[in-house]
């Protein structure tokens, strides 16, 4: 198998694959990803371990990156053995964690912004971003705000705003966005518990 | 999960119905095996479809998709039948010897109250009588032909195994031994447990497939036990705790409920929601409802908020009664035109949402999308989507990149209630930061404007206690996990009387469990039922990772935090009898030792029931102290009732003259076509995910292994059907439904075979949700094009697992 030519991954990636498909079972025989394995191990033994909880199913199996404190970068991504739910064992989801992180060219990492009529994203920094979408809310809110319904009940609310997501987020960035809907008055909350 | 993953190990017979649990839950499926290598635990999965679950049960039983309650109706009548229930629950921890009102009935399909326009009950019928002291009538003998035991024997002896074969399609010999292996749990030393996941959920009966298993439970004994429950195989990493947090219409987190138009007062409000009983051995936990909701209104606005101004009560929206604000309901006002900006964070709706043709249409009608995550997917790009001009797209679109999952620190939880903290392991790329942040840091821009130029009904907005940054600016975890949990807002004396002991916190101590909350303002919270995931001088409970297992029953009560107060298994005291000895000795989760409970931690800690003056019933949380078989409060009746799906091979329910669930709400759009009993869309067809990727595909689909390993959008068709239309394996075939239609490849399979339904052959098709236009380009797109906007009664969870379709060679 020739890692490099199927163009899995970047080089860290293809080095942090042999531990994740060896958690598969798949056993790895080309002389150089054995080679890359053993540099791997010397590099995951001298490295930082962090533990994480997988963000695919609601199983909540541990694992464990780890981050080479030179460069910071976590380089590989494995079961965690002491976890008491998964013992080490990942899905094959899980097992492939590696390529979530910023190893994936698929990553956003700039602010885009596709303007009315255009075919196109361009690239914009987060102060003008966050003026924008906040003068963009709250126009919309105050032109739409509903203060008593048909009627005649106050209702305070804002129903040309709605908030989709997310059940793949933190605990804490969830309940900061169940509050900021609330202050805002909006109406239209939902997130993926219900589809 | 009324348990947890680690306890399904403790089963004796595991009924997997609505999960595939092999290929979804690969981890939670090496619990359900170590019960078989422990305990010789029976393994039934019933399914539409032969999956790998399938292969590794001891049998396989084919249902059609959509008639769940008919198979589950059945088996209540079997248990009744046969006497296989758990007869001293049943009489002491259950409602089956409370007296049904007289004026309560059921006639073909319907329950007292029903109103045809509105589609909707007036429940004022579907009541227990109480006495003269208010209290719940019984009959201990369950003979009274009005007890709730005798009403759901006659309402479930309409179930034979004639009807209920010839509505599932699966045989009476299957059917059999399903019933007489699962009730075989209905003794004290058993247990049964039931895995579920979308398979139930996505149906117009959804919640009413769940009760119905409920009500199975309570029969036989299997609520609050070891290796028993009702475990929902949930399938995002923090569906719990988004849940929890209720970022939902109808709830405010802590599952506290949403404000309403006509509870203009906060002490209205508080009066509708917090329940009553005469019963003095029912602890109706409820009751404190007040403190749990004025601590969460402390939480949003601090000292803003005072007795005075009624903690900020009026300045939160209030919902219309009645009315429903799901997302089914906002992409239909938006394909209105009425909704003007949407937020999109970490989802793809015009993937994942029903009828998603409809809901791209509907995206092309917004002023402005901003949308949140760690790739780019379908919904953030509609505006050059297949069809869709960009140039006549006036939509301004944001989109805004976001830190993965081990970029930040945070807490996530599990379907087991397990709150598990993570800790970041690097930086994201680029200009990537958690969605987090990006929350405080757009509110804070929000505020800063309403602060200089004033605008309508800013108090909420200006109020709002905002300061979870660290000193860096960045979004700090740990102080929203502290806001969460709460904190004493002036130095408060806790007296336990039960003790006798007094105990003094501090201002700005953080509260150590819900049981210390105030409904004076004393006291916040974010989240009661998260109170106690730190203690009160500051330990953070979640980053726990002790492996002790004292009752070997697998609890690992040090290993991270579960809601409530680190309970592992809930309604645990109804596994001991009323004297609080344990049913099943073997598998002790708690008992009563001299004056306490020992064990996990119990649900509440007065004494068990037999002691009639301290002793309360094990169903705290529930009014009457006792689980529900009669449950009065689902829309569409106190008892489930099989209807066919808003879209299914038959023009009339073999149960009854009521064709669909007489309580869903019909969306009448222009795209809200529906084809029912069509011959145009012969076929019934389901919907699912595969292993290796994950809902609408919008982060698997970005990752190579696990693309090349399923790289595009398939249907599997039975061997009989793909015969008789002439399609080979591999061929390209289309799929239409009267609302759209995808192309994919045909994968000729025996996994679907054909049912016997009302006398004629119905076949079911199936494909996975995983897909959409944008990437990989060819790899087909969204399944949801074809299914309806439709949903559950009580919750409008769409109804993905059973509509109609058409398939062709392409």
């Amino acid at each position: 198998m020739d890692i490099t030519r199927r163009g899995f991954l970047h080089l860290s990636g293809a080095v942090g694959s042999g531990i994740a498909l060896s958690t598969l079972g798949i056993n790895l025989k080309p002389t150089r990803a054995y080679a890359d394995e053993l540099n791997k191990m010397n590099r995951v033994k001298a490295a930082k371990q962090v533990t994480t909880i997988c963000c695919y199913c609601s199983v909540g199996c541990g694992l464990v990156c780890s981050v080479d404190k030179m460069t910071g970068k976590i380089f590989n991504i494995e079961g965690d053995a002491d976890h008491p739910i998964n013992e080490g064992s990942l899905c094959a989801k899980g097992a492939g964690f590696f390529d979530l992180t910023e190893a994936n060219k698929h990553r956003l990492t700039k602010v885009l912004y596709r303007a009315p009529m255009s075919d196109k994203w361009e690239e914009k920094d987060w102060d003008w971003t966050l003026k924008r979408i906040a003068r963009l809310v709250k126009d919309t809110r105050d032109a739409g705000f509903v203060k008593t319904n048909a009627k005649g009940e106050v209702v305070n609310r804002c129903e040309t705003i709605g908030h989709l997501g997310s059940s793949n987020v933190d605990n804490e960035e969830c309940w900061l966005m169940s509050v900021k809907c609330r202050a805002l008055g909006l109406v239209y909350i939902d997130h993926q518990a219900r589809v | 999960m009324t348990n947890h993953y680690c306890d399904i190990k403790n089963s004796d017979c595991i009924l997997i119905m609505g999960s595939n649990a092999a290929e979804h839950h690969p981890i939670a499926f090496k619990w359900i095996l170590r019960a078989r290598e422990l305990n010789g635990a029976k393994i039934i999965h019933v399914d539409p479809r032969y999956t790998r679950t399938s292969a590794r049960c001891d049998y396989h039983v084919p249902l059609r998709s959509g008639t769940d309650i008919a198979f589950l109706g059945g088996m209540i009548h079997y248990i009744i039948e046969n006497n296989k229930y758990f007869k001293d629950y049943v009489v002491n921890y259950t409602n089956a010897p409370f007296i049904v009102g007289p004026d309560f009935n059921f006639q073909d399909g319907l329950f007292s109250g029903y109103d045809p326009e509105k589609r909707k009950y007036n429940k004022d019928t579907w009541v227990l009588e109480k006495d003269d002291a208010g209290i719940p009538k019984r009959d201990m003998t369950l003979s009274d032909p009005r007890c709730v035991f005798q009403m759901l024997k006659a309402h479930y002896s309409r179930y034979t195994l004639d009807k209920v074969s010839s509505i599932t399609g699966v045989s009476k010999e299957n059917l059999l031994k399903v019933y007489s292996e699962y009730s075989a749990t209905g003794v004290p030393d058993k247990a049964g447990t039931e895995c579920y996941a979308l398979g139930w959920t996505h149906h117009t009966v959804g919640s009413q497939n769940i009760r119905t298993m409920a009500i199975i439970q309570l029969l036989l004994g299997n609520m609050g036990i070891a290796g028993g429950g009702i475990n929902a195989l949930r399938g995002e990493p923090n569906v719990q705790g988004s849940t929890d947090h209720c970022i939902l219409y109808g709830n405010l987190p802590g599952y506290l409920k949403m404000h309403v138009a006509s509870l203009d007062t906060l002490e209205k409000y508080l009066h509708k929601y917090t329940p009553e009983s005469k019963d003095p051995q029912s602890a109706n936990y409820y009751s404190n409802y007040p403190k749990f909701h004025v601590s969460f209104l402390k939480s949003m606005f601090d000292d803003k908020a005072t007795a005075e101004n009624e903690f900020g009560y009026p300045w939160l929206p209030k919902l219309d009664d009645g009315v429903a604000y799901s997302l089914m309901h906002l992409f239909d006002k938006m394909y209105e035109g009425k909704v003007k900006g949407l937020f999109s964070v970490a989802n793809d709706p015009a993937v994942s949402s029903p009828n998603a043709g409809k809901v791209r249409k509907a995206l092309e009608k917004l002023d402005w999308l901003v949308g949140e995550n760690i790739f780019n997917n379908e919904t953030y790009e509609f505006w050059r989507g297949p069809g869709v001009d960009p140039k006549k797209i006036k939509t301004e679109v944001f989109l805004l990149p976001a830190s993965a999952t081990m970029e930040k620190e945070g807490s996530q939880s599990n379907s087991g209630r397990w709150v598990q903290w993570k800790y970041k392991a690097a930086e994201a790329p680029g200009d990537a930061i958690p969605v987090g942040e990006m929350t405080l840091k757009i509110m804070d821009a929000v505020k800063e404007l309403y602060a200089k130029e004033g605008g309508v009904h800013p108090e909420p907005i200006l109020n709002l206690k905002w300061d979870y940054t660290d000193s860096k600016g960045r979004f700090d975890a740990l102080k929203v996990s502290k806001q969460i949990n709460g904190y004493f807002l002036q130095d408060t004396v806790i007296e336990d009387k039960a003790k006798g002991t007094t105990t003094t916190f501090k201002k700005g101590q953080l509260v150590p469990t819900f049981g210390n909350l105030q409904a004076d303002g004393s006291t916040s919270s974010g989240n009661w039922i998260m109170a106690g995931s730190f203690t009160a001088d500051g330990e953070n409970k979640m980053m726990k990772r002790g492996k002790e297992d004292p009752t070997g029953l697998g609890l690992f009560p040090n290993w991270s935090f579960a809601w409530p107060v680190n309970r592992r298994v809930i309604y645990n005291r109804a596994s001991c009898d009323i004297y609080g000895k344990p049913y099943n000795p073997k598998r002790k989760l708690l008992e009563w030792v001299g004056d306490k409970w020992v064990g996990d931690v119990p649900d509440g800690p007065w004494p068990p029931m037999a002691d009639k003056e301290k002793g309360k019933y094990p169903f705290i949380m529930k009014t009457d102290g006792v689980g529900a078989l009669f449950g009065p409060g689902m829309v569409e009746g106190p008892f489930p009732e099989h209807y066919e799906p808003l879209e299914g091979p038959l023009t009339k329910n073999p149960m009854s003259s009521q064709l669909i669930n007489p309580a869903i709400e019909i969306f009448k759009g222009e795209l809200d076509k529906v084809a029912n009993a069509s011959e145009k869309y012969p076929y019934v067809c389901t919907t699912y995910s595969c292993t290796e990727h994950w809902c609408s595909g919008a982060l698997t689909r970005w990752q190579a292994w696990l693309l090349e390993a399923m790289p595009e959008l398939y249907i599997e068709i039975g061997d009989l059907l793909a015969k008789e239309k002439g399609i080979q394996n591999g061929q390209r075939v289309k799929v239409s439904s009267i609302r759209g239609s995808v192309e994919c490849v045909a994968m000729v399979t025996k996994r679907f075979t054909p049912f016997q339904v009302e006398g004629k052959t119905v076949h079911q098709v199936g494909l996975p949700f995983n897909y959409g236009w944008l990437f990989p380009k060819d790899g087909g797109d969204s399944t949801n094009l074809l299914t309806p906007t439709v949903g559950d009664a009580n919750t409008f969870c769409p109804e993905y697992k059973a509509f109609m379709v058409n398939v062709e060679r392409a």
